[in-house]
């Protein structure tokens, strides 16, 4: 048995520690956001957060999570209560097959976790390694944007009450 | 030159001196030295100094035969020059990007036809002397890092080739930075020292009992290509050493492997090998270029065929004859590959590697990449190649498609990455381990850009 912390939990999970995250996500643990691309690093369908880096878990065996922390897209809201990525991303329509979506939101997320400010040129380079095959790009794109004002303007209202006081 | 003025006052004071003791012959000893300072300094100046050409107006399209640009712009792709002379994402051959060297930060200049900023007011002359002798038009020495050490040895025709396609480029007006270089470095004549002790004609003779291709290859790597300048050890004054040539240098931070007997690469390459390596990006056996060499194979893809074949037969002969000890070293296959699928459970590094590496690396058929084993970097003398390459992956150039290798900085951390690279290196089984990785696999992420 091995224990890895995803999404703030920490669960048991019976597979060679060779095994690549992405497979104990979806096949043992039921979170099926991370999807199966390439199986080679090279579409980032799979991307999800380890200790706040974007990575490819379908490269990443268990053996190296011993004390990290995983966050998947399951882990940034609920369909109830989506986060402000998942949200802007509905905002925009920014998926239109949808496959490649837990991927890019989780690559964004690791983007605006470090800074809510960004050159497009930031954001283009930042997102580059994922791929989109309907080519949405552009909504993707305006989606992260989206998110990234929401946040800012959500910190800026204690800032504004503060200065009017 | 301010050297005689500051001579002749020394003098008249020391005269002064002489009319009481020490007495006439050590006035006399004194004036002898003055003398010699005065000699030296005029035969210095003689030797540094280089005379202004003229400017001219900057020669129009219709000026060069299109037969002679579209041969320039082949060779400025051997010559490498957009990626000194670009700045990362800025304007073709506007120059800026900072060279860093041992002796200080040099910025390279622009070398658009812009007539301010760039070359656009050099003639052709004062274009073939800064190639060939690395004076510019103004008559001001340029700093070795442009490799006129090598192109000096480019011929007349090339050198127009060369002007006809940079004289043609879109003018960009943008100045670099100034240098930053302590003194004496940033004393320009000083340059004329080094370059009567390192600049010789010589790099590459023409030998009749050879083919033509590779007489034409020798022409290109020892000159235009200039190989050496990565490949090739430096000494203490940032000049290739011709004691060991192309035994193995540095670049960006990079390894450039030796290009001799002495190469790390566990299967000696062929010129078939180093034909498709340089042509398609990727040889089976080898792998595919990585750091400041992945450039220079994307640059050899505006190449022809036949410039691409007359350099890979040269490097091949440069290698010719591999050592006994590597033909001893002929690859083998671990005995027990393991794969995702492996029925025994694995832990730590070797779970590691065969969930993470082992789907391209494990020299299985079928698998995509080079088999571990046989990988230069993993057989290397110096583990930071393999240590970049597991950091930053390989990346393709801008616009093309998805990374060779993906980078793996945020999956595993530096112990990880140096426990799975121990592991890989036992299981090629030829070199003894290498020490201290976690504390250089912590160096060199720490001085990466995150971006």
């Amino acid at each position: 048995m091995t224990q890895i912390n995803i999404n703030g939990r920490t669960r048991e999970v019976d597979a060679d520690p060779a095994t690549p995250l992405l497979y104990v996500l979806r096949n043992d643990l039921e979170l099926n956001g991370a999807k199966f691309g390439c199986g080679l690093g090279q579409c980032g369908a799979c991307t999800v957060l380890v200790d706040g880096e974007a990575v490819f878990s379908c490269l990443l065996p268990l053996a190296a999570l011993d004390g990290r922390a995983v966050t998947t897209v399951e882990g940034l809201g609920t369909p109830e209560e989506p986060g402000p990525l998942q949200r802007a991303f509905v905002e925009e329509q920014a998926a239109q097959c949808g496959y490649c979506i837990a991927g890019m939101i989780m690559r964004a997320q690791a983007l605006l976790a470090r800074t809510r400010t960004f050159s497009e040129q930031d954001l283009r380079e930042h997102m580059q390694p994922n791929l989109c095959r309907c080519g949405t790009h552009m909504r993707i794109l305006r989606a992260v944007r989206r998110a990234a004002a929401a946040m800012r303007a959500a910190e800026a209202v204690p800032l504004r009450k503060e200065a009017a006081r | 030159m301010s050297k005689p003025d500051l001579a002749v006052s020394d003098n008249s004071r020391r005269n002064r001196g002489a009319d009481r003791k020490p007495g006439r012959w050590a006035w006399r000893g004194l004036a002898a030295l003055v003398a010699i300072a005065v000699v030296a300094g005029a035969a210095f100046a003689a030797i540094a100094w280089r005379p202004e050409l003229a400017p001219v107006v900057t020669p129009a399209r219709a000026a060069f035969a299109p037969q002679d640009i579209e041969t320039g712009a082949a060779l400025a792709a051997i010559g490498n020059c957009d990626v000194c002379h670009t700045v990362p994402g800025g304007k073709f051959y506007a120059g800026g990007r900072a060279l860093p060297t041992p002796f200080g930060t040099i910025y390279a200049t622009n070398i658009t036809p812009d007539p301010a900023t760039g070359i656009g007011r050099w003639s052709e002359e004062a274009f073939r002397r800064a190639l060939r002798s690395g004076v510019a038009r103004d008559g001001h020495h340029l700093y070795p890092v442009f490799p006129y050490d090598h192109f000096i040895d480019v011929n007349d025709g090339d050198s127009h080739a060369l002007y006809a396609f940079l004289m043609t480029r879109t003018p960009v007006e943008q100045s670099a930075l100034p240098n930053d270089l302590p003194f004496p470095f940033n004393w320009r004549p000083v340059l004329a020292l080094w370059k009567a002790l390192y600049l010789h004609h010589g790099g590459f003779k023409t030998e009749a009992a050879q083919s033509a291709d590779w007489n034409r290859g020798g022409y290109l790597v020892e000159g235009l290509a200039h190989c050496g300048a990565c490949h090739t050890p430096r000494n203490a004054q940032g000049a290739e050493r011709r004691d060991r040539k192309f035994a193995g240098g540095s670049s960006e931070g990079w390894d450039a492997p030796a290009l001799n007997q002495t190469s790390p690469a566990p299967v000696p390459w062929t010129r078939e090998q180093l034909f498709a390596y340089l042509r398609r990006g990727v040889d089976d056996v080898h792998g595919a270029p990585a750091g400041p060499m992945a450039p220079v194979v994307h640059n050899l893809a505006r190449v022809p065929d036949a410039d691409v074949r007359a350099i890979a037969t040269y490097v091949a002969s440069i290698a010719d004859a591999p050592s006994p000890a590597a033909a001893a070293n002929a690859p083998t296959r671990p005995a027990a590959p393991t794969t995702v699928t492996s029925t025994t459970e694995l832990s730590g590094a070797a779970a590691i590697f065969a969930g993470a590496c082992g789907g391209c690396h494990s020299g299985l058929p079928g698998a995509s990449a080079v088999d571990i084993a046989r990988s230069t970097a993993i057989n290397a003398p110096d583990p930071r190649n393999a240590i970049r390459v597991v950091l930053d992956g390989i990346t393709p150039p801008p616009g093309e498609r998805g990374p060779l290798m993906p980078p793996f900085a945020g999956a595993f951390t530096d112990q990880q990455i140096a426990d799975v690279l121990s592991y890989a290196r036992a299981r090629a089984g030829r070199h003894p381990a290498w020490n201290d990785l976690g504390s250089q696999v912590k160096a060199i992420r720490q001085g990466q850009s995150k971006t």
